[in-house]
């Protein structure tokens, strides 16, 4: 009797469970509900177009493959890019011709086995090209992989140096680490060749401290006034930066670099308001989103510089129908960098597709000595970025953009 | 004068970890189980407090007594279905349900609230006091962190040694079979302790939200941690020694970040963690307790 009504315990938490779910995402989770929708989504309209349009396209669909953390603390990333990707695949299933089948796979930001087993999985799919992952841990373990199995990949947003620089078969959409710190030296060089600068990293982290050690070696290289460069946390002690802020206005920083991402970013403009500290921040391209923290006051975000080569708010035909497409899909969530790039990382894949005449029945190990044949001499106009090209170890080249907030939006930077 | 912000600092960090603390030692001391669910439970109070406040635009006071309420029955539920059918069971048993039930509640809040951070927005509508031509700034959140906390810790003393309930609480604690046998209810003593654990924890976690503003599922887990080590560093089970423990561990943190190494700041923290538990085995507070055979 008591096991039985343990068991009827056990099935109404279930049912409690679901039934909570079900009522509470719907006001208050953006994200929630595409997060649980778009598994069916993302292979309906693959699944659906080819079969629809069979008639016209005689040869069979592309197969692109994407992992990312689609659940897990970082699943903002993975769903931000999973989404703009589908959004590229729609209009070129759309267009007609060569058609891609799209599929996507969790790995939860997990470098070790997760990353390699959901690769694993797209691979026994029958994937002919890998879209991933969406960061650099995953990455790491998986472009060791596709260089074994002869998989061409392009990942939008894992930016160390480590994931294409060894691989011939790897590139990368979104700039490498060092060069976007050499590149944030630089523009301060032009703007503010007299500022004392201080730098706030996240030494736990290989984005950050690549950013960081390239910035620092530009800085020495322009001699730039760095007068705090120690001010860094870890993954662990990141929940109290007021220390690092300090540090930079007791040694009279007026320019403070903080190479990390907005979750952490907010903290810091929060606490350098509260103590009425207010240096010039610049930020790098993980600043991006900073304006869509849900409760940030965006007064506090007034004059921060970034670089981000992806601006919501432009008002360029293709930005604006982007931008359109992917709130429609995402339930109104603006689109940041992440998504831009994995729309752009389809693009570039089908140009090179189409101009190499590859489709659905080409072998994978062909595909990808196409694509880098394709990716050495091709230049791709995509939203991040005019005339992108490839180098000889698969890294980006491309105008650094930088904005300023203003009034709580993005202001190209002349 | 630098020195003094820097200690104002450590003070605001480490009163945040004394009250999470004084959460921890509470249910160690007198449940003699490692809740590692409640840097979640914090979370859950934060979140209460954040959607009260920016969903139905009500005053963060409300928000606060929301959060109380709704953390208080999660952890009545918490302990009602999780823990009290392993009562009796290895400690091992329950300190696993404990680590489970954190990562159910992680989990579940990035269901609902999603995984991208939000920014709590202070319940102190204080000005910051700034002293010595603005070289010196307390803020508002500060003070009242502190403030909360000590009177949180002279509150649950005097509880536990005034009233009938918190004596109750002592003898579950001293000898759980023969204050059955006295007559307490043992169960209801335990939800009692699971109930107040849990309110602190919804105040502690509008007070670590207003002084570190990002708030994501995670966002408990890590000064559930540390609080659970300033609550050891005091001597767990005593609730003066949670404060100490709390408040020296928020200071030593800070100091070693402004004047050391911001990288090594952990392990030197924890290296002085390791001298104080050579010299003192039960904390700076704790009681040596000697088995009798």
């Amino acid at each position: 009797m008591k096991k039985f009504v343990a068991m009827l315990m056990v099935l109404a938490m279930v049912a409690a469970m679901f039934a909570g779910c079900g009522n509470a995402e719907k006001p208050a989770a953006t994200e929630a509900p595409a997060a649980s929708d778009a598994p069916a989504a993302t292979e309906a309209p693959a699944a659906d177009a080819p079969a629809a349009d069979a008639p016209a396209a005689d040869a069979p669909a592309l197969k692109i493959g994407l992992t990312g953390p689609m659940t897990g603390p970082a699943a903002a990333y993975g769903l931000a890019v999973r989404a703009g990707m589908e959004v590229a695949v729609e209009e070129i299933n759309a267009k007609g011709g060569l058609q891609i089948e799209f599929k996507s796979e969790d790995d939860e930001a997990d470098g070790s086995d997760k990353a390699v087993s959901a690769y694993n999985s797209l691979k026994d799919w029958g994937m002919q090209m890998f879209a991933g992952a969406v960061t650099t841990g995953s990455s790491l373990a998986i472009a060791a992989e596709t260089n074994a199995d002869g998989i061409f990949m392009l990942t939008p947003s894992a930016s160390a140096v480590d994931v294409a620089a060894p691989y011939d078969n790897v590139y990368q959409m979104c700039f490498t680490d060092p060069n976007q710190g050499a590149s944030a030296a630089e523009l301060m060089a032009a703007k503010w060749p007299e500022a004392t600068i201080g730098v706030i990293y996240d030494s736990s982290d290989a984005y950050s401290t690549g950013i960081a050690d390239g910035f620092l070696a530009k800085a020495a290289e322009l001699s730039l006034n760095v007068a705090v460069s120690d001010a860094a946390f870890t993954a662990d002690t990141k929940a109290d930066l007021s220390t690092q802020v300090t540090k930079c206005k007791d040694a009279g920083c007026d320019l403070v670099f903080l190479p990390f991402y907005y979750t952490e970013a907010s903290q810091v403009l929060t606490y350098a308001n509260t103590i009425g500290y207010k240096p010039t921040f610049f930020g790098c391209d993980g600043m991006d989103g900073i304006l869509t923290v849900e409760g940030f006051d965006t007064a506090l975000a007034e004059g921060l510089v970034l670089m981000t080569p992806f601006d919501a708010n432009a008002s360029d035909e293709a930005t604006a129908s982007f931008v359109a497409k992917f709130k429609e899909k995402m339930d109104g969530l603006v689109p940041n960098q992440f998504a831009a790039d994995g729309y752009d990382v389809i693009y570039a894949m089908y140009n090179a597709c189409v101009a190499a005449g590859v489709d659905g029945s080409t072998a994978p190990a062909d595909v990808c000595a196409a694509m880098q044949e394709q990716f050495a001499a091709m230049s791709v106009d995509g939203l991040t970025g005019k005339g992108m090209t490839w180098d000889e170890v698969g890294a980006i080249s491309k105008a650094p953009a930088a904005v300023t907030i203003s009034d709580g939006v993005y202001v190209p930077m002349g | 004068m630098q020195i003094l912000q820097y200690l104002i600092n450590g003070i605001s960090i480490g009163a945040v970890y004394a009250i999470i603390a004084l959460g921890y030692t509470m249910v160690y001391g007198i449940a003699k189980m490692l809740n590692f669910a409640h840097g979640d439970v914090i979370m859950v109070g934060a979140y209460i407090s954040f959607c009260v406040t920016n969903y139905l635009g009500l005053p963060a006071a409300l928000s606060v007594a929301a959060a109380v309420v709704v953390c208080t029955l999660l952890g009545i539920a918490i302990e009602g279905l999780a823990y009290k059918p392993l009562r009796g069971t290895p400690s091992l048993a329950v300190l696993i349900t404990a680590i489970g039930v954190s990562y159910f509640l992680q989990n579940a809040a990035q269901l609902i609230w999603s995984s991208s951070p939000k920014n709590f927005t202070s319940v102190v509508a204080m000005e910051p006091i700034s002293l010595a031509d603005g070289q010196l700034v307390i803020t508002g959140e500060v003070l009242l962190t502190v403030c909360v906390s000590a009177l949180v810790m002279v509150g649950l003393t005097l509880f536990t040694g005034k009233t009938r309930t918190g004596k109750a609480m002592r003898a579950v604690s001293e000898d759980r079979a023969a204050a059955q046998l006295m007559g307490i209810n043992v169960n209801r003593t335990i939800s009692t302790t699971f109930a107040i654990g849990s309110a602190l924890a919804a105040v502690a976690g509008v007070l670590l939200c207003s002084t570190v503003p990002t708030l994501m599922p995670t966002t408990g887990s890590m000064p559930g941690i540390r609080a659970f080590t300033a609550a050891v560093f005091g001597g767990i089970g005593s609730i003066p020694g949670a404060m100490l423990g709390g408040i020296l561990l928020g200071i030593i943190e800070t100091f070693s970040k402004a004047y050391l190494s911001t990288q090594f700041s952990d392990a030197i923290v924890f290296s002085v963690l390791i001298i104080i538990l050579l010299v003192k085995p039960a904390g700076l507070l704790g009681k040596q307790i000697q088995e009798k055979v």
